[in-house]
């Protein structure tokens, strides 16, 4: 791999990424600026104060200036940073997001590798198995489980395995009245299976899908024939010269899956009441938590970013057909 | 490449015999009447009768979907708040529809405007959709309105993706030159020129978008955003039987959320069908 082709693609990606979290932290800025929140009372939450005590705080949010003032100064305060205090938590933005998002990167890693490998075999074994009763099984379980909300897939899994077999305990992260620092690395996993469970069972369904249907166009292809009539067959004819030509695809989709991760788990961590990312996000918005829940957004976005720079590297770098090509559009 | 399929017209279909367009128009509409029934159905159903006699109870033939707590036979309830939700999902995709063919149609004008498309797409591409959804909803102080909006507003990329694809090949077209050099109007090319070719995608692409508006509407309200809780949306009524999950009412949550599952597949299920039709690759078939 060439040096200055690598500097290139990657200083591409650093100014793309940078002009994209200016764009991203001034859209949710401007978004959350329009809403009827009043910062001043959303920090009160109702507590009786003068008027000159308000005006105080008015001065010191810095919320009557222009809004481009504020654009300016949240910008200057994001790169340095600081994202402000929380008002649920009462503790810097930066320590609630890192401290939450480690609970959720555990979640979210298992569950997404768990379903890129469950997916991409589904997927094989089906597309190899063309019309048969396995194929059809896993399509109409990819059909449903892509039409059904996320979180009604927890609540279903949920009620068998926690509330009727007993298996697992119901939710949150560590059991009631003992610190997250104190619970015992069996507590804090067993907590863990269901909704990793649950986002892996939702999450496999694309990903079988793509892989079975790019498996069954690669079989009906004129070099599969040719290998057939030479006398492949079998696992090895898939082998050979199906999952070598689908495996990166499948692995570049399975990286731009980051977003969809990301709302999956809200949704998950909120059934399961496990206090990650997503249920303090859910959590900040409800509760007019502004600074936090800008905070998770840019945070998002930075994610989001992470996994189709990851797609891109696998496809642009990895990729043997594609490293000759320009990368550049 | 083009795939032979096998049909088998000949064939006697259900009563009399039909060719695969026959039969596609056939589900299509069956598909469509259920969802009407629902909808309509949905719209009359406004006041639940509570009796806390029969409160709690497993489905049985009276109650089909059971009762909750307050007695309320939940079969109204889900059918009420499927009706809403197919509401919300209309509305978010007529406006999800309008931004993206404004968007398609605008991104024909010259490169810059191309650009700034394909920026916003990327913008609302790169924040996961259910924070995006969450931060309009805020931004328009929540509510129905708030959530409406938030569905709405964000739906749209997808389908404006297609339109831009779609628009660029249609602009190295000849006839669309010779209408530029006769001196007309960017807009008129991108009227009489553009939106005709592109009307099929169009039609699809709201089909499509529908089950998707459904799907986050039901997920905004369940997360607590929103409309309140005594409205009988499917989100809400899901939000509500998690406090029952551990009593073992479980027709709470399994019956309203199958019902959205299929109102969703009979969605996906129109829409595909419909492009079946709309594509000339398949539609002779």
């Amino acid at each position: 791999m060439n040096k200055q082709k690598l500097i290139k693609f990657f200083s591409y990606k650093l100014i793309r990424f940078i002009i994209l979290m200016i764009a991203v932290a001034i859209f949710s800025f401007v978004l959350l600026d329009l809403s009827p929140i009043d910062p001043v009372n959303a920090y009160l939450k109702g507590a009786a104060v003068s008027e000159a005590q308000r005006q105080i705080l008015h001065q010191y949010f810095g919320t009557n200036v222009p809004l481009t003032t504020k654009i300016y100064h949240w910008l200057i305060d994001l790169a340095q940073g600081n994202l402000g205090t929380s008002l649920i938590y009462r503790m810097p933005v930066m320590d609630v997001i890192i401290d939450k998002f480690l609970a959720s990167i555990v979640l979210m890693a298992i569950s997404w590798l768990l379903s890129g490998v469950l997916g991409f075999l589904l997927g094989v074994v089906a597309g190899k198995n063309k019309g048969s009763w396995i194929d059809k099984a896993v399509k109409v379980y990819c059909y449903a489980i892509q039409s059904a909300p996320s979180f009604w897939v927890g609540m279903l899994i949920l009620m068998i395995f926690a509330v009727y077999l007993g298996l697992f305990p119901i939710g949150f992260g560590v059991p009631i009245g003992v610190k997250s620092t104190d619970a015992t690395f069996m507590e804090w996993a067993s907590r863990l299976v269901l909704p990793t469970l649950t986002l892996s069972l939702v999450g496999l369904a694309p990903i079988a899908m793509y892989t079975r249907n790019e498996l069954i166009q690669v079989l009906s292809s004129d070099y599969v024939l040719f290998a057939k009539s030479r006398g492949e067959k079998g696992w090895d004819l898939v082998k050979n010269h199906g999952i070598r030509n689908i495996l990166l695809p499948a692995i570049t989709l399975q990286f731009l899956s980051f977003s969809e991760l990301f709302g999956g788990a809200v949704l998950v961590e909120q059934v399961f009441s496990y206090p990650g990312i997503g249920q303090t996000a859910v959590a900040a918005g409800l509760q007019n938590d502004v600074p936090l829940f800008l905070g998770i957004v840019v945070f998002s976005a930075v994610f989001v970013f992470v996994g189709n720079l990851l797609a891109d590297i696998s496809y642009y770098l990895i990729d043997p057909r594609i490293k000759e090509s320009e990368f550049n559009d | 490449m083009i795939k032979k399929r096998k049909t088998d017209d000949k064939k006697q279909w259900f009563l009399y015999p039909a060719n695969l367009r026959t039969k596609t128009l056939v589900i299509i509409i069956l598909s469509a009447l259920v969802i009407v029934t629902i909808f309509v159905s949905g719209y009359f159903m406004r006041d639940i009768p509570t009796s806390f006699i029969s409160a709690n109870q497993m489905p049985s033939l009276e109650h089909i979907f059971g009762t909750d707590w307050m007695g309320r036979d939940m079969f109204q309830r889900t059918i009420a708040g499927l009706g809403l939700s197919i509401m919300v999902g209309f509305i978010a995709s007529v406006v999800s529809t309008i931004i993206s063919i404004i968007l398609g149609l605008f991104s024909s004008f010259n490169k810059i405007a191309d650009e700034t498309v394909a920026g916003i797409i990327d913008l609302f591409g790169s924040i996961p959709h259910i924070l995006l959804i969450i931060l309009i909803s805020i931004m328009f102080g929540g509510g129905v309105f708030g959530v409406i909006m938030g569905v709405g507003l964000t739906h749209w990329t997808p389908l404006a993706r297609v339109l831009r694809s779609e628009v660029k090949e249609i602009k190295t077209k000849e006839y669309i030159h010779l209408a530029e050099n006769l001196g007309k109007s960017k807009l008129w090319v991108a009227t009489k020129h553009i939106l005709p070719l592109i009307i099929s995608q169009i039609i699809v692409g709201v089909i499509l978008m529908f089950p998707h508006a459904i799907m986050h509407e039901a997920a905004i309200t369940f997360l607590g955003f929103g409309l309140p809780p005594h409205e009988p949306a499917i989100g809400v009524i899901l939000a509500e039987s998690m406090h029952y999950l551990s009593s073992g009412y479980w027709w709470l949550a399994f019956y309203p959320g199958m019902s959205l599952l299929i109102v969703v597949l009979l969605f996906d299920f129109i829409g595909e069908n419909v492009e079946k039709l709309l594509n000339p690759e398949t539609a002779q078939e």
